[in-house]
Parts: C-alpha cells; structure tokens; sequence
C-alpha cells in the first residue's frame, strides 16, 4: 500500500489541506471558498493530506482541459501535487514520462449529486444513514456525520468512473435534508481524512414529491406542495431571525441556515418540474439566499432562459425520465437544450452505478443534442463532469480544470471518454496515482472486501 | 404487431404476412446479425413479407423492391429486451398505474403478466424508437415467491402485443424470495418443493393433457390450446394445500418441463442449490436470472445448461448476496461455456431498457482492460438480441438476420453499442414503425422558448 511521507510532503508543500495550518500555501488557501463555512476549518475539519507523487508528464494524447479546451498531441506536466502546464511541445527534463499517444486525459471527474457512504453497499437497512426522515426540516445533520468511509462504491467510482471529488448529499426526504460534504477520492479510515480542504459545504433541500409524501403519509405538514413552501417559508423567516441577532445561542439547524444567508453555504435543490425550481427561485429572492444549483432538473430545458439569468447551474441525468410522476417530462436533449439556452449544465449520478459511467452519460447527453442540430463540441462537454460541477460545489479554483496551480486530479483514459469502449487507465489525486489499471495492487480496497471472495478482483 | 385476423386457423395464422409489411432491401450498411460473429461492411438486408430473406455481403436488392441506402448505417437485429416490465407500468412510482407486481394478490404463480399489458404506455414507445423490438413481460414477485407467468411481446404500434402468452413462470430463490417466503431460504424452497409436487399431482389428476398445456404462440402460428384452467374438469384435493387449483394448474407445465422456469439467485451458492433442483424435478427447464455470483458457479452452471440472463454490469456488493459481484461476471461465464444474455432492464433510470446497449458496449470494453474478462462485439451484440431470444424460446426465429427469420430489425445512424448512436428506423414483422412518442413531442415544442405570439400550449 501506500506509505504517506509527511515529512517530505505533508504540510511543507503545496498543500493547504493541512489541518495544522492556516495555509501553508499562499496560492491555495487564496483560493480557497468563504473560510467560515467551509470543511477545512472548524469542527470535523478536514485532515486530507495528497500522498506522494511522482513529477509526471503525460506525452502525446488528445487532452480535454475541463475548461472548454482541447489540446491534441500535447503533453501535461504535474508535479508536487499541482498541474505545471498543459500544451504542445512541453520539455519533460525531470518528469516521469508516460506515453499518451492514442489515449486521453481529462481532469479528475467530480460528481456533484452522490450518496456514498450515506448509502453504501451493501445496501443493508443498517447502512441506510442519508435520511433523517423524523422531521421535515432538518438543517442541522451533516451528511459527513454519515458517510462509512469503507464503502465499496468510492472505488468503483475512482477506477470504473475516474471520480477524483464528490459532493455526498443527505437524501430527499426532507424540505431541508442537512449539510453536504464534498470529499476526495481517496481511501482513509476516517471521513475527515477524506474532506475536500477549503471545499464550501452545501446544504441540500427538495421540492415536490418526496417531502410532501413522505410527511402527507404520516398525516403530518407537508402533505401538499403548498404545505412545502408554507414549511420552508417559515424555517427561513425564523433563520433569518436568528441570524439577525447576535447568534451566540448555539443552535444547529439556525447555524446552517445563517451559513446559507451569508452566502458562506451553497444550496443544492433537488427539484424536478420548472414550474417548481421558478417557484424555489423567487422564494431563494424573498429570503435573501441563492440557489448554486438544481438537482435532477428533468425539466429545466422548459425554463432555459430563467435558470441562466438567475445563473442557477442545473445538474441533471443523461435520460432519466418516468420513474415518478414529476419526472414524466424527462427527455434526453435536457442537457443540450441547456446549453443551447446558455445556462449552466452539470451531469450527476445520484447513483452508485451511474457514477461509474459519468463520462458515458455526458456523451448521451451531447448525442441527443446532436441529433437534433446542436453540435456541443466535445471539450465543453468534458467540462459537465469536470470545471462545470467544481464551480456548483466552490471548488472550481481548486480543481475541476488542468490549468497550472490547480490539484493535478486527473485521468488518463485508454481511449476518448466519450466512447463506451473506454475506461481510466491512470487517475492521480493531487499528482498522487492512485488507480492504475495496469498495475492490479494499485486500486483500493475496502476493509469490508478483505477476505470476500472477488477481494481485489477487476470488478 | 399490426392487426391481424385473431379468428383466422393457425395455419392460416402461420402464413399471413403482417399488414402492411413491406418488402424492400437495406443496400451498403454495416450489417451484425445479432448470432455473435462481428459485423460486416457494404452488406445488404433483404426483407420480403415480414422476414429476412438475406444478410450480409454479396446479397444484392431484388428487382422491384424498395431500397434504403444504408451508406454510413448499421443495421442489426432489433433490440430483444429480457426480463422487463416494459407494458406493465406507465410510471413506476405512480401505483395507480403501476402492474408490475401483484402485492395484495390471493394468487401467485396463476397471474398473467398478458392481461395487464398497455402498447400506449411510453416506456414502450421510448423503448421502441430507440430500437427494442421484443421483450419478455414479467410480473416482480411480490406476495409470493412466484411472480406468475410471463409473456414474450413485440413493441410493434398497434394493439396486439403478445407474441406469445405464459411463455414462463418466474420464482425468486434469493434473498428476496427469503423475505417474502417466510424470513428465510429454507421457506423459499420449501414453498417452491411443494408448489411442484402440488402440481405435479394436480396436472395428473385433472387429467390435463401434456399437449393443453403447452403455451400458446399467436405469432408463430403453432395451435391455440385450450387453457387448461379453463376446462372445467374439477380434481378433487387434499385439505392440505397451500396453492389455490388457479396456481396450481398454472405450475403443471412448469413441473412437466414444458414451460420454463426462470429462477432469481444471485449467489454463487443460491445458484448451486437451484441447480439442484433438477434431481427433484428432472423435467424442469430452468432459467437463472441475475447471478452476480455467476462466475463462481460457472462451470456448474454450463455443465447443467441451464442458461443465464445477467445483470450485466452489477460490481458492487449490493448484498450479502452478491459480494463476489464483477463486470467481468458474463465474460467469465461465457469463458466456462455458458449462454449468457443481459437482462432485467426496466423503468426510466439508467437501467431503462434502452441502456441496454450500452451495457453492452460496456462489456467490450473489458477486452481492453487487464484482467478483465468481456466480450467480443459481436458477443455483446447477441446478449441483447439473439441470445435472450433463444432462451425465450424463439431461437432462429427472432434476434437474428438469419434467413427465414421474423425481420425485426433497426437501422442505426453508428455502431449501436456506442453511446452517441440510436435508431433511426426501426422494423417490426417488416413494417416500419413510429418512433415519435411523449419525448421528442416535448423536444419539438421546447427546441426554443419563444412565447411571443402564444402561450406554449399552443406550439403543437
């Protein structure tokens, strides 16, 4: 396995990730997300630190920058955790050399809508931790509160899916279901050591169906979407209080949300029906926050033009469509139509599978458009799975793209991404390499696997 | 398929060519017929009243029959969706409109999955414009382990769905059937022992016919059987039955073999004891289904022959059940002379049917993967066309471009099993289909949001 040299790496270099400093790394701490909220300072915080890596450049493959732009022939360098430069004609003296030539590289995929570690396999009634399904508002649980680090999924997610970050949300139960928490791919035995340094946190809420269901059931408020606005409504007005005074009452539920009225806390709305995220959006301007981003969104191709001029991002499946009745208007050209409208577009899982192929996913996506005369050009498209989702998650200035100074989260892929034939050969974290497809103890593998039959098999 | 005379003889049912089935070739393509070889380019497709008349390279058009250049398409068989609830749901999580199970049911392995069947439902338009032609309809054990008797479909536009009825009885041995049985393994098997030995004494006292039990084939022209539930001939029984005489009647052609039996197990072990089942009831025509462990029972598997419909790319332990879960899981059991299928692709989430292909893209994928086992193209191709149409019974005849085969067929605008690829026309018994549905409806209305002269609701 790996060994971690803290004294070589540790805080000494590049890393504001270090717990035990306030940012050993001018550049990055700079970067960093509104400190106040984020996951590297106060409680839990995080104590990821990168593992060695090995000064690396990836010579000769098609390269797509997450950023919108695409590099043939060209050669990526990193080095002590950080992109150096991507381009044509690089010199590589004192990098490790990796021939790319016929292969791809993209940054690091991130998934902005996953449940890992809060519903991890086995899927067992004992693991069901991502919904505090007792109240209809519950502000106050934090997702990482949750998270089993030794879920199987965040493997299958590094080497089938090439996921380098993640934002873990709490489920849909609830109006408000808690504080997300945005993490590393990286294996460690405690979920802090797995917190994204400087990530923002988010706070998830849901609209529609699944409160008013779950609470109408148990004959409780909200049993009508009208019920899930009055509920929301008045939790705001009440946080809005609060968050007036001089909040020295230790409260959880009025602390996150005072996060969110300070713009500190991104909010991630799971809301399926335009008529719905416009309602949530008006409600967001009577309250003085801002929706970062609808969830699932399967029918924001109706209200293109709203979502980009309230520069709300819309994560959304490939084709999901008809599995509930709000999502019955689900069709494949959402994302194309999106873009088309000139509004933000992020492609998510919400799935422990899906998260293995969001690549494939985002060439769907793009195909759909194709077919009906919208020609997104490939590299915009890597940038649904890469820079568009660091952005909603507030970590774009951290990683998400393969400009120089950011994480060298990366993927070398066997093949172009959007194809179905392809799969990462190679992914770093923060220039560490940390899956290899060809190398077969270079992938991890989770306490709970030890000893299982198939214990380190391909999968 | 398209309407046809219901009260015509079987023989007469044998001949009659669809109406409106054309006859035409498909010149230039890249040409898979779907039976596991790779495929070939400037091939040509020849259909003739509603079946492949030929396939593949030095076929040339007939005179007189319509051509369709299929310069820069592929064309493969259509799309043979196994295991699914296609028809039986217009929105899963609507109930009211939801038949895929049968939760407060007095009966079991009696229900029919055939009645329930809706052809407007748009799981089965999306599923047919994007190439699915056939599909075996089963109904999801729910208050029993049974779930009761499927039914082999096409996704043709017009009110008869059913290729054939009661083509097979699904019971579930895993972890799920457990439950539902009683808490444990041992109740499912139990239960399912008794439920045979039931029939079997059942069938050979009602006096039931082995020929009146044979499922019926509308499509196929084979006779129409007399329902043996609906004979009217009572048995007398033990007051110690547990199966109503609807269930039990329904399980004599299981018992006898002549109406499969597909059975859940997705644990290496589960599988082995399913297998075992045969020593009991030596007639039984068994069908594993999902088997996520299959690798590790591969060579019992192949050697019993009983053949697999796959999840085709479980790899993670979803249960304590499925630990030993691979991608590589159908490549394995193929390597062990196993015949494998995907399946059990339903609902509109990334396992609807129409990712079926997909998936199977995603199994050739693992041929470029050390330590991976997948599949050639061409193999990928037949899990999702000729080989699930094979276990259903309708090898040579459905899935396939062999010749004299029923021309169910797409034309593709790329190679199928990649993702930016879909259908661009799509043949069922020789007749081309509609493919607009509720989907591209909202795509045409929505292709921009200029509500300047009038409100939405009228750009239609």
């Amino acid at each position: 396995m790996l060994v971690r040299s803290l004294a070589t790496f540790g805080c000494a270099i590049a890393l504001g990730a270090c717990s035990t400093m306030g940012g050993g790394d001018a550049s990055r701490s700079a970067a960093s997300s509104p400190s106040s909220a984020s996951a590297a300072d106060g409680p839990y915080a995080s104590t990821y630190e990168r593992f060695p890596g090995r000064p690396t450049a990836l010579v000769g493959a098609t390269v797509y920058d997450g950023a919108g732009q695409r590099f043939d022939n060209a050669t990526v360098l990193f080095r002590d955790g950080e992109v150096v430069e991507v381009g044509q004609g690089l010199a590589t003296d004192g990098y490790d050399v990796i021939d790319g030539s016929g292969k791809f590289v993209t940054p690091g995929v991130i998934d902005i809508h996953s449940h890992l570690g809060d519903y991890p396999t086995p899927s067992v009634q004992a693991h069901s931790d991502g919904n505090e399904a007792t109240s209809p508002t519950t502000p106050e649980v934090w997702a990482e509160h949750s998270v089993w680090p030794q879920d199987p999924g965040f493997s299958r997610a590094l080497a089938n899916g090439g996921v380098t970050a993640l934002q873990i949300l709490p489920g849909s139960a609830n109006l408000t279901g808690g504080r997300s928490v945005t993490l590393k791919n990286v294996a460690s035995r405690t979920v802090q050591g797995m917190k994204f340094p400087g990530a923002p946190y988010g706070m998830k809420m849901a609209c529609g169906e699944n409160p008013k269901r779950v609470y109408g059931g148990r004959g409780r408020m909200p049993s009508t979407r009208m019920g899930n606005f009055a509920v929301n409504r008045q939790m705001w007005l009440d946080a809005k209080a609060y968050a007036a005074g001089n909040r020295s009452r230790r409260d959880l539920a009025k602390e996150t949300l005072a996060g969110v009225l300070d713009g500190d806390i991104l909010i991630h709305n799971h809301c399926y029906r335009a008529d719905e995220m416009a309602l949530v959006m008006d409600m967001a301007k009577e309250m003085g926050y801002k929706v970062t981003a609808f969830h699932h969104a399967v029918e924001a191709y109706k209200i293109g033009d709203l979502l980009r001029e309230n520069d709300v991002c819309s994560a959304v499946w490939a084709d999901w469509y008809g599995f509930k009745m709000e999502s019955y208007d689900g069709i494949p050209e959402n994302a194309s139509l999106l873009w088309k409208a000139g509004a933000c577009v992020v492609i998510h899982s919400d799935d422990e599978n899906g998260i293995q192929r969001l690549n494939q996913e985002a060439a769907k996506a793009q195909a759909a458009g194709r077919r009906m005369g919208l020609d997104i050009p490939d590299a915009e498209v890597i940038g649904w799975i890469t820079l568009n989702p660091a952005r909603a998650m507030g970590i774009d200035a951290m990683t998400g793209s393969l400009e120089p100074g950011k994480m060298a989260d990366v993927v070398l892929w066997n093949g172009d991404p959007l194809s179905v034939y392809s799969r990462p050969e190679k992914v770093w974290v923060d220039g560490a390499l940390l899956y290899d497809a060809l190398d077969r103890k270079r992938r991890p593998v989770s306490d709970f696997e030890l000893g299982q039959p198939g214990e380190g098999d391909v999968k | 398929m398209m309407r046809r005379a219901l009260l015509g003889t079987a023989a007469a049912l044998a001949l009659a060519a669809p109406a409106f089935a054309q006859d035409f070739a498909i010149t230039n393509a890249t040409v898979a017929t779907g039976d596991g070889s790779e495929p070939v380019e400037n091939a040509t497709v020849v259909v003739r009243d509603g079946r492949v008349v030929a396939a593949g390279t030095g076929v040339s058009a007939p005179a007189g029959a319509e051509v369709i250049d299929g310069t820069g398409k592929w064309v493969t068989p259509g799309i043979f969706s196994a295991v699914t609830d296609l028809g039986l749901s217009d929105v899963d999580g609507v109930s009211e409109s939801n038949d895929e199970a049968a939760g407060n049911s007095p009966f079991s392995a009696a229900l029919d999955a055939s009645r329930a069947l809706n052809p407007n439902s748009q799981d089965v338009l999306v599923a047919r414009a994007d190439g699915i032609t056939r599909a075996s309809v089963y109904s999801r054990p729910s208050a029993s382990i049974f779930g009761g008797q499927g039914a082999v479909i096409d996704l043709g536009a017009d009110p008869e769905m059913v290729t054939r009825t009661r083509a097979f009885q699904i019971v579930d041995l895993g972890e799920t059937g457990a439950r539902i049985s009683g808490g444990s393994r041992t109740s499912a098997h139990a239960l399912l022992r008794n439920a045979l030995r039931e029939a079997q004494q059942y069938g050979d006292r009602a006096a039931i016919g082995a020929a009146t039990a044979r499922p019926s084939e509308t499509r196929f022209g084979d006779d129409v059987p007399l329902d043996p539930r609906l004979d009217g001939r009572d048995s007398e029984r033990a007051g110690d039955v547990l199966l109503t005489r609807f269930d039990a009647a329904a399980l004599v052609p299981v018992v006898r073999g002549e109406q499969p039996l597909y059975v859940v197990a997705e644990r290496a072990a589960d599988i082995r004891e399913v297998l075992k089942l045969k020593r009991d009831f030596p007639r039984l025509d068994l069908v594993l289904l999902g088997a996520s462990e299959g690798w590790l029972a591969a060579d019992a598997i192949a050697a019993a022959g009983v053949p697999v419909i796959a999840d085709p790319l479980d790899d993670l332990p979803t249960g304590f059940d499925q630990l030993a879960a691979t991608q590589s899981n159908i490549g394995r059991m193929r390597d062990a002379g196993v015949t494998v299928a995907i399946g059990r692709m339903s609902g509109g989430t990334g396992e609807q049917p129409r990712n079926a292909r997909q998936y199977a893209g995603n199994l050739v994928a693992l041929t470029r993967l050390q330590g991976a086992t997948g599949l050639t193209w061409g193999e990928a191709l037949a899990t999702i066309t000729s080989v699930p149409a094979q276990i259903a019974g309708f090898g040579g005849r459905l899935g396939t471009l062999t010749s004299g085969a029923t021309a169910d067929l797409v034309i593709w605008d790329g190679d199928p099993l990649e993702v930016g690829s879909a259908a661009e026309a799509v043949f069922i018994d020789g007749v081309r289909q509609p493919t607009d549905n509720h989907q591209t409806r909202l795509r045409e209305r929505y292709r921009d949001l200029d509500e300047s002269d009038l409100p939405k609701a009228y750009d239609w």
